[in-house]
């Protein structure tokens, strides 16, 4: 394999990784406040349907991309209300949410644009555009340095860089400030929390809030930067894969970023089956290379997270007990 | 005439059909120690989950230092200069010390100064209060009586005036327990109004000036502490003159039926939890295993139940038992004549969504009389259960009922009546009256001594330290996975076994908390 | 003390909850510009009007019955098995491999070779996951949901290098051979003289989902198996403590719960198509989940939920046909109603259970 291939890999690796890893922190935020968010599916296709739509009525992508997160967020609140509110099952209420988003986007872009349930084309400013930093194409000449920084750190969309920069901010704020402290406290002993005199359901609400908020510049992502508007199931399970990603990753930021640049090389080469049987020498099916990140994600769960620990109260509604 | 510290006038409380208060009145000076003392759903809890804003009162007004103050929630009781210490810490395991104490009272958004400012107030206060403690050690690495004294600097950097300790001393050793009382006394120096909840008579007859009785959500009496004794509490808790110590003749021990020899575990973290535990019960004897929770006594009851794997050797009736291959599930050690009333009733012993019938087969579902063919007999089960809750007077009388639907003791008694019915070689008894009214500990304690009279072994769980010196036979003091030694009720008393508890076997001379504290915590801090 | 009577919880709950999953799907209706009353009376009509109607409702009711019935085994068992959708594509690889390769003589000999298959290849499907779950501790929820994904895959692969006939261009099996073809309800209905639509796909398969219903009734409530795994269910803890091995429970619940979404190919692949397509569950997988919700895990309650959702995807089916309203309709309705059976519950629950403690304070 040579240079230039593996390049290309690795920038669409960070491409493939940059929805995954911010659904996988918006999943961070829900759990680590002791909310399972299965839905995180679910609030991606919503936002990456209405950001389209949004978009493509508006020509301007930036007032798509808030549709697409007021639309990731109508369904956190319902999920809140299930979980935190109603005490309701957090599982259930993912799976609810996914099916509520894989119908209502249908029925909406067919009334909408009836075009079988897509969105029209994205063009120009209705569609997110690469970015090329600075100095990319006057330091290209350096050798090996120089063909990275502009192939694979520069020219990606806006939210590429949006998606890396909610790594260290994810950490500041879960690590190095009140509300991190208070948020963690509430996925590990929501009754320390209350009986500290701080609302369990608000410091919830609030980290659901944030999980819409990610999940929709996932979704939006999809539809707007990675590909040129919606079709139907475009999020196509990576809700599921960035739920994985977050297991393996042990809840924590940084190892999240690894984990979805990991499945996002999964999804980087299962385009390439030409690099496959360089690789391995067999030339492998096509059906199965889109199995591949399905099967990579049981084959680490199965492997590799045995002692993840999920925060102590992942899951469980909070009553008040004496 | 200064004005009591709190007051509450007609406070009542319902759950529901259940009326956990019912028009509560009560006066607590400032700078005293005030006891309420009542049987298990008396409702001393649920006052107190009132007074700090945990339920709502339906009735009722608080005034404190004689203002009327509404306390809608726990951030209106911090404000209002309470502080809680609740029966299960609330502490966050994974944090430290210090973010424990931060938790909910911060300084300001960013986390870094209200560390530092808080880390200087916890040495300062714990110097004060002598509540030493480790300010960057994780919660889950120290011991409860460190945890304990983390509950109280939380309250006291929240600037509380009105400390409420409820059922403090049931996790400590009898040492600790009056090491805490000496902390509170100097609480109670600095100004500090204390609450302490309790249903041990003599912690309120040790250190409170005045104490509260309570009876079936009632405030039945308020009486200085210098001017009654533990008998007349008793009768005012229960309502009727009560026996304090269990009527027993002296045993008869026989043939060994259960011998331990060198048992060791590990569990699914890899920490072992007894360290090659050596003893043996005989037929017609109680042996009552002594031990501050966490100490290997739970995992001893779970090897014998099957619950858990082991190395070593168990012999029943003089055969070798599995321990860790295909006969080492509570199947095959029921079979071999051991019944199990396991520590956590709630969560081993029932199912508590299940009717008291299906409950009562429970574990015994391979019993061939309650088969049908294919199909299980329920109707043999339901009848074999109505004779049960007759003559272990379960009420309400009723097999239909989920096991939820009982009080504490009458669920033990289903549990009580399903294993003792199958008339065991060796029974298995943890914490047999852990949240149980009195009326039932009286009945429970008879049956396990029936049984005993009976012939049979029976082994003993207890951290009531009460329990294990008026039921043994013979006492097995735990400590971190060893047994410290063994002692015969009439020759030793609470406070030598408190010693070998902490793992004192010099019961002599004289320790210091410091070296009792700091051997529970290392073998705390190994458990993790 | 029972907050509200039995009655109550096993009936009013869900119909609320129902409704209330049916006024907001009528208020979708509304916002797409569509009328929902005109579009319930087209459902109504297209599905239970005519015995043509029936035919199909029927049809979808005995997919649902299967997946239905898989969804709540394992509810019992606390798994949520999410992955009966994958289970029931497996299913049809089984049936249609039985179905193209033996030689079977009659079709009654044929169901029950095709039967055995289909619960065979479903039963495995689902046994990776729950030994996963058993013995690794992965989550369960997940590695299904990575199943469906990998099972779509396994039979598009199937289909377009082994089973498809040469020269064919779709993705499908040949037409199963004659011996295999089951009656249809018509078929038996007219036989003994009652009129019932011809052409249309409910068949034989009915009365086998109608079997399943009782006997997992017997198996959860009266077998000491049903017994283990209700225990298991409720708590693990205490199962350990009565002796029953978590490890078997999860691995026999969830290949019962394979197998019987498995099964559901005898109908649709079997007894409607005659041969595997791609995508020949149409998400009935996924419905099993609400109808299991709306049914309680109670096989009778999991037949009445599976006969509603028939109506639904006939009725879906219908307007589709006669509306600009997509099919997707009923994905939508069948979200309303697992939210509000399955997680909205309480917010329907509490209310009710104030009302009926008010009224017993009146009384009494």
């Amino acid at each position: 394999m040579d240079f230039v291939t593996l390049l290309q890999i690795l920038d669409s690796t960070l491409r493939l990784a940059t929805p995954l890893l911010l659904a996988c922190l918006a999943g961070l935020f829900s759990e680590r406040a002791g909310i399972f968010d299965i839905g995180l599916e679910g609030k991606m296709l919503a936002a990456a349907f209405l950001s389209a739509a949004v978009a493509a009525v508006s020509g301007n992508v930036w007032v798509g991309l808030l549709a697409g997160i007021a639309a990731s967020m109508a369904l956190s609140i319902i999920h809140g209300l299930a979980s935190i509110t109603f005490r309701g099952n957090q599982l259930i209420s993912g799976v609810a949410i996914n099916f509520l988003a894989a119908g209502i986007t249908v029925l909406v872009s067919q009334s909408w644009f009836k075009q079988g349930g897509r969105t029209p084309s994205l063009e120009g400013p209705a569609r997110f555009e690469s970015w090329t930093l600075p100095l990319a194409n006057t330091l290209e000449p350096i050798p090996i340095l120089g063909p990275i920084y502009k192939e694979l750190i520069s020219g990606h969309t806006p939210l590429v860089y949006v998606a890396l920069l909610a790594v260290p901010f994810t950490w500041y704020v879960l690590f190095r400030t009140r509300f991190g402290l208070r948020l963690r406290a509430v996925g590990e002993n929501p009754a320390a929390v209350d009986t500290a005199g701080v609302s369990v359901v608000g410091l919830r609400y609030a980290a659901v809030a944030i999980c819409g908020v990610l999940c929709g510049i996932a979704g939006a992502y999809l539809a707007t930067g990675l590909q040129a508007g919606f079709v139907k199931d475009m999020s196509a399970g990576r809700g599921f894969i960035a739920l994985a990603a977050l297991i393996f990753a042990k809840w924590r930021p940084w190892y999240a970023l690894w984990a979805c640049l990991l499945f996002g090389l999964f999804s980087a080469i299962e385009t390439r089956p030409d690099v496959i049987e360089a690789l391995i020498g067999v030339k492998v099916q096509v059906q199965l290379l889109g199995a591949l990140p399905y099967i990579m994600t049981v084959v680490i769960l199965a492997g590799f997270v045995g002692k993840a620990i999920p925060p102590r109260a992942g899951g469980e509604p909070y009553v008040k007990e004496r | 005439m200064t004005a009591p510290a709190i007051e509450l006038k007609g406070i009542s409380k319902a759950f529901g059909p259940v009326q956990a208060n019912k028009d509560i009145s009560i006066r607590v000076m400032p700078g005293t120690i005030h006891g309420i003392i009542g049987e298990n759903g008396a409702g001393k809890s649920t006052l107190m989950s009132i007074l700090y804003g945990f339920y709502k009162a339906d009735r009722g007004e608080i005034f404190i230092n004689g203002n009327k103050t509404e306390i809608p929630d726990s951030q209106a009781a911090i404000a209002a200069g309470i502080g809680m210490v609740f029966q299960h810490f609330k502490l966050v395991e994974n944090f430290t010390v210090l973010e424990n104490v931060v938790l909910g009272a911060e300084d300001g958004a960013r986390l870094g100064p209200s560390l530092a400012k808080a880390r200087e107030q916890l040495v300062h206060l714990a110097k004060e209060y002598e509540l030493n403690v480790d300010p960057d050690a994780l919660i889950e690495e120290i011991g409860v009586g460190m945890q304990q004294r983390v509950e109280i600097l939380k309250a006291l950097y929240r600037e509380a005036e009105i400390l409420i300790l409820d059922e403090p001393t049931g996790v400590l050793t009898p040492a600790e327990a009056d090491h805490l009382f000496r902390i509170l006394e100097g609480l109670k120096e600095q100004g500090k109004t204390i609450i302490l909840i309790t249903h041990k008579l003599r912690e309120i007859m040790d250190v409170t000036d005045s104490v509260s009785v309570m009876r079936r959500g009632e405030m039945t009496d308020t009486v200085k502490t210098s001017e009654t004794s533990p008998e007349e509490l008793a009768e005012l808790m229960v309502g009727r003159k009560v026996l304090l110590r269990v009527d027993k003749k002296p045993a008869e021990p026989g043939a060994p039926v259960l011998e331990v020899n060198n048992l060791q575990v590990v569990d699914e973290k890899g920490v072992q939890r007894l360290k090659g535990v050596s003893l043996n019960v005989r037929a017609g004897e109680i042996l009552g295993i002594a031990g501050v929770a966490g100490n290997g006594q739970s995992e001893l009851l779970e090897v014998l139940g099957g619950i858990r794997t082991a190395t070593g050797s168990i012999k029943i009736n003089g055969q070798e038992i599995d321990l860790s291959g295909k006969y080492s599930d509570g199947r095959s050690r029921r079979e071999r004549g051991i019944a199990h009333v396991p520590e956590d009733r709630q969560r081993e012993g029932l199912i508590m969504d299940f009717r008291a019938w299906e409950n009562s087969a429970f574990g015994y579902h391979h019993d061939p009389a309650y088969q049908s063919g294919l199909l299980m007999n329920n109707a043999a089960i339901r009848a074999d259960t109505e004779g049960k809750i007759e003559r272990f007077d379960v009420r309400p009388a009723n097999p239909l009922l989920e096991a939820k639907s009982f009080s504490g003791g009458n669920q033990q008694k289903i549990v009580l009546a399903r294993e003792i019915e199958r008339n065991p070689d060796l029974l298995l008894v943890g914490q047999p009256t852990r949240g149980v009214d009195i009326g039932a500990i009286e009945f429970i304690h008879q049956r396990i001594v029936e049984l005993r009279d009976a012939g049979k072994a029976i082994l003993l769980v207890s951290v009531e330290l009460d329990e294990i010196l008026s039921l043994s036979d013979r006492i097995a003091v735990i400590f971190d996975g060893h047994i410290m030694g063994e002692r015969l009720p009439a020759e030793t008393d609470e406070k030598e076994l408190g010693l070998l508890m902490a793992g004192i076997t010099d019961t002599e001379h004289e320790h210091s908390i410091e070296e009792i504290e700091a051997n529970l915590a290392e073998a705390a801090g190994e458990v993790h | 003390m029972d907050k509200m009577p039995k009655w109550a919880d096993l009936f009013l709950i869900p119909i609320i909850n129902l409704i209330l999953a049916f006024i907001i799907s009528g208020l979708v209706i509304l916002a797409i510009g569509e009328d929902p009353i005109a579009a319930l009376k087209l459902m109504v009509e297209g599905s239970v009007m005519s015995t043509y109607g029936w035919g199909f409702t029927l049809y979808y009711a005995t997919n649902f019955i299967f997946t239905g019935l898989a969804v709540a085994v394992a509810f019992h068992a606390a798994m949520f098995n999410i992955g009966g959708e994958g289970q029931a594509m497996l299913g049809g690889l089984g049936v249609a491999l039985v179905c193209l390769f033996v030689p079977w003589p009659h079709w009654s000999l044929a169901i029950i070779g095709a039967m055995f298959s289909a619960a065979m290849f479903g039963a495995l499907w689902a046994a990776v996951p729950a030994y996963l779950q058993a013995k690794r501790g992965s989550h369960i929820v997940i590695t299904t949901i990575m199943f469906n994904f990998i099972a779509a895959s396994l039979l598009n692969y199937v289909l377009v290098n082994n089973l498809r006939p040469k020269g064919a261009m779709d993705p499908a099996t040949a037409k199963f051979p004659e011996p295999t073809h089951l009656p249809s309800l018509s078929d038996i209905l007219n036989g003994i003289g009652i009129p019932f639509a011809e052409r249309t796909p409910a068949n034989v398969t009915l009365f086998i989902a109608l079997a399943a219903c009782v006997l997992v009734y017997l198996l959860i409530w009266r077998t000491r198996l049903g017994y283990q795994i209700r225990a298991f269910g409720k708590s693990e803890p205490a199962a350990i403590y009565a002796g029953i091995s978590p490890t078997r429970i999860i691995m026999i619940s969830m290949m019962i719960s394979g197998a019987l979404a498995g099964m559901m190919a005898i109908n649709n692949v079997m007894g409607e198509a005659e041969r595997l397509v791609l995508n020949s569950t149409e998400g009935a997988g996924f419905i099993g989940i609400a109808v299991a919700l709306m049914g309680r895990s109670h096989p009778f309650g999991v037949l009445l939920a599976a006969l509603l959702f028939g109506f639904l995807y006939q009725g879906g089916a219908e307007l589709a046909l006669w509306t600009t309203i997509p099919r997707e309709l009923i994905v939508v309705i069948q979200a309303l109603v697992i939210l509000f059976t399955g997680a909205l519950d309480g917010m329907v629950r509490a209310p009710v259970e104030r009302m009926f403690l008010a009224m017993r304070r009146k009384e009494g």
